[in-house]
């Protein structure tokens, strides 16, 4: 791919496309992020949202926030109602109606990624739409109330894995969503961080040159169902890139064969490792894992965090041929 | 005006649906196989392959898909077909209510199937009277003849201004699905003629002008070279969204005039007329059968039958279920004196089934009015005969003469 790197005043002087007032909660990560994406589109765009918290705060009857057109079909097929639109454009531009196909983004939270809209997301994947998938990561379902979902991470405390007296929140780990994308051998796949604009924006863009599917993985802490104040939101999803919780990094593929390369600050950690940050400074900001500190600390389970942190950290080196 | 001549082509009723939808050609068609409306899909993809058709075939992983692609696509202003049966039906439940409030002119061919469990590969309407209520305009069809001249007229219906909602074809798994009918078929250029471009639909939106704001008119569709983008498919609380459901019923009181215009108007081009009800041998009947589908073509045999016999019996085949025809029904039937009412589908636990409670609630505000008996048949695909609908009606002169109906709902063709 050989398209110049958009630069800070570029995205300066683009317009926003979302406009201001929209509901979303105080300190919301996701619209930062959605203003952020939209900032990197080219022409002609349409956008698809999931069900969840940005469709909903952006589309309250009778005003809308979208200055491109956009549709909300269901919670679980964003992925296949962004194939149809896809699929009419290619349609009209082999009647000759239009001369070229507008970009087509989806915009889909966690719950409607990893769970609900697994198979929809998996099954365009295979067919090859030619669309950019932005997945909004709050890791859980804050739009209901803060329940668990696949991409919640272990001992998180959520309305549905509360933090008991037996129980430590969830027990399970956060699927690996954005490496078994990429394992759909299409064309494009990255992780991304609002705490790294410049760094999402260009992925945004590479994405959105890409021919094919292609899938952008969002960290977007909330305030609301992380348990932390509004203005922490940035910094709470620099030190998950920081602590290599959330490293960022971007696959492509070639031939059949799936290449990762680091980016932004994980590049840095990758080449300097003293500057990866324990896990439990980005723990500690967050309400939802204060049952790891108080009344005792739990030593043993955030150790247990550290060291799945650690793994997949020396998986994703691996994978980018620095391990 | 002359009927145009037609080549006959013998065709299973799913043949005859993929070629209609070939000379019609969609922009998309999105669809996952499902017995059996499996031959729609294989030989739509014969088209696409041999390069009969420009459309945009999407080999969807599921039916939900399908229809969630087709929602996409039709919001664009594309045309969009599926076609399903049963369990795929039931698994778009979700997205019917959506692409019928979201007034999209989506046309899809049911192969009607009983759903599970059991399994069951054959004809029922059971999952078609799931879908009653979802706000689709539903033609069931009698033959494969019929099916591939609706597959025609749909988009006309769907996409006429009044209208604006989806279609579904429907048509008995098996015994119309993989029947081979000679069907005299249109050329192509005169489907092309008739389906036409689809009317552009224009909706009011405020947007900020100035200091303010301003009306202006808008394309309905996702269009992102318009001046104004629309935002599809939002939230509506209790201030706006009750008004969204009123419209769709303004919408279907509107189809049954729009039905049987297009109805005349095809009629005119291919010599075969469908309106919203068919009637056959009622004027001085007594009894009418009243049912939809391909069973109605037995029902017209047992017809002639017992009139032989000297029995005033007629046949009021449904076609159009959804607008349902009130005011059809009743004056057809305002003479005959008693109606077996066909269920091929059943609402457990309901004062009958699907159709029979509409047959009532049609007749309540009557003074005079027919006794009505239900009958439910053929579930699961179980053969219903003419000798089953002759004892049908000879239960209802059993009726008429005990002055009641004495057993509110019968059971045709049911061991034990």
């Amino acid at each position: 791919m050989s398209s110049a790197r958009l630069k800070l005043k570029d995205v300066l002087a683009k317009e926003d496309l979302l406009y201001p007032g929209h509901r979303a909660c105080a300190g919301c990560v996701a619209a930062s992020v959605f203003r952020m994406v939209l900032k990197a589109t080219r022409g002609p765009a349409v956008a698809i949202s999931a069900t969840g918290c940005l469709e909903v705060a952006t589309s309250i009857l009778p005003y809308t926030s979208w200055k491109i057109p956009w549709i909300h079909n269901a919670f679980e097929n964003a992925a296949a109602t962004a194939a149809g639109i896809e699929a009419a454009f290619k349609a009209m531009k082999k009647r000759g109606l239009i001369d070229e196909i507008p970009d087509v983004i989806v915009f889909a939270g966690d719950g409607g990624t990893y769970d609900i809209g697994f198979q929809a997301l998996s099954g365009a994947l295979e067919r090859g739409h030619d669309f950019l998938y932005v997945l909004y990561d709050n890791e859980a379902y804050m739009n209901t109330g803060i329940q668990r979902s696949g991409g919640t991470p272990r001992f998180a405390w959520t309305t549905t894995s509360p933090a008991g007296e037996e129980i430590p929140g969830k027990l399970e780990w956060k699927k690996p969503i954005a490496h078994i994308v990429a394992e759909h051998k299409i064309p494009y796949t990255a992780t991304a961080s609002p705490s790294e604009p410049m760094d999402l924006i260009n992925k945004v863009r590479r994405g959105l040159e890409t021919e094919g599917p292609a899938f952008i993985h969002v960290i977007c802490p909330c305030p609301r169902g992380w348990r932390f104040p509004t203005n922490l939101g940035i910094r709470v999803a620099e030190l998950a890139v920081k602590t290599c919780f959330f490293p960022l990094w971007e696959a492509t593929c070639e031939d059949g064969d799936v290449k990762y390369r680091l980016t932004g600050t994980s590049l840095a950690i990758a080449k300097k490792p003293e500057l990866k940050l324990p896990v439990e400074e980005y723990l500690k900001l967050q309400g939802r894992f204060s049952h790891l500190f108080r009344p005792e600390k739990r030593a043993d389970l955030i150790q247990e965090i550290q060291a799945a942190v650690d793994a997949n950290w020396g998986y994703v080196l691996k994978r980018a041929g620095l391990a | 005006m002359a009927v145009l001549e037609q080549k006959v082509i013998g065709m299973t009723g799913d043949e005859a649906v993929a070629y209609a939808i070939k000379q019609v050609e969609p922009d998309i068609v999105a669809a996952y196989p499902i017995t059996p409306q499996t031959i729609i899909v294989e030989r739509f993809s014969e088209y696409v392959a041999d390069g009969l058709v420009r459309t945009e075939f999407v080999a969807v992983e599921s039916e939900h898909s399908a229809l969630s692609a087709c929602v996409g696509a039709a919001a664009t202003g594309a045309r969009a077909f599926t076609a399903t049966a049963a369990q795929g039906l039931a698994l778009m439940w979700e997205i019917l209510y959506i692409a019928s409030s979201l007034r999209l002119p989506i046309v899809m061919a049911i192969v009607n199937r009983a759903l599970s469990a059991p399994i069951n590969i054959h004809a029922d309407h059971s999952d078609t009277m799931g879908a009653r209520d979802s706000g689709w305009i539903q033609l069931y069809c009698e033959n494969s003849q019929e099916a591939y001249d609706t597959c025609i007229q749909a988009w006309r219906i769907a996409e006429h201004p009044d209208v604006r909602l989806p279609v579904m074809i429907c048509l008995d798994g098996f015994v119309l699905s993989h029947t081979l009918e000679d069907i005299r078929a249109l050329p192509d250029e005169t489907v092309k003629r008739f389906v036409g471009t689809p009317p552009e639909i224009r909706v009011k939106v405020e947007v900020p002008a100035g200091g303010g704001t301003e009306i202006v008119e808008v394309p309905y569709k996702l269009d992102p070279w318009a001046p104004v983008p629309l935002t599809m498919g939002t939230f509506a609380m209790y201030d706006c969204y009750f008004e969204y459901k009123r419209q769709q019923e303004e919408g279907m009181k509107a189809a049954l005039k729009v039905i049987e215009e297009i109805g005349r108007e095809y009629g005119q081009l291919s010599g075969r007329y469908y309106g919203l009800i068919h009637p056959y041998r009622l004027e001085d009947a007594d009894v009418a059968i009243v049912g939809l589908g391909s069973a109605m073509g037995t029902a017209s045999v047992a017809v002639d039958e017992l009139r032989e016999g000297g029995y005033r019996v007629g046949l009021l085949r449904i076609r159009c279920f959804r607008p349902f025809p009130v005011e059809q029904v009743k004056e057809t039937l305002k003479n005959v004196r008693a109606v077996a009412i066909m269920d091929r589908a059943m609402s457990f636990g309901g004062p009958g089934g699907p159709l029979f409670m509409d047959m009532a609630a049609v007749f309540y505000g009557e003074a005079r009015r027919p006794l009505l008996a239900n009958f439910i048949y053929g579930l699961g695909g179980r053969d219903i005969s003419v000798v089953d609908f002759k004892e049908a009606v000879k239960a209802i002169y059993g009726d008429l003469e005990a002055g009641a109906v004495r057993e509110p709902m019968r059971y045709v063709g049911l061991r034990g």
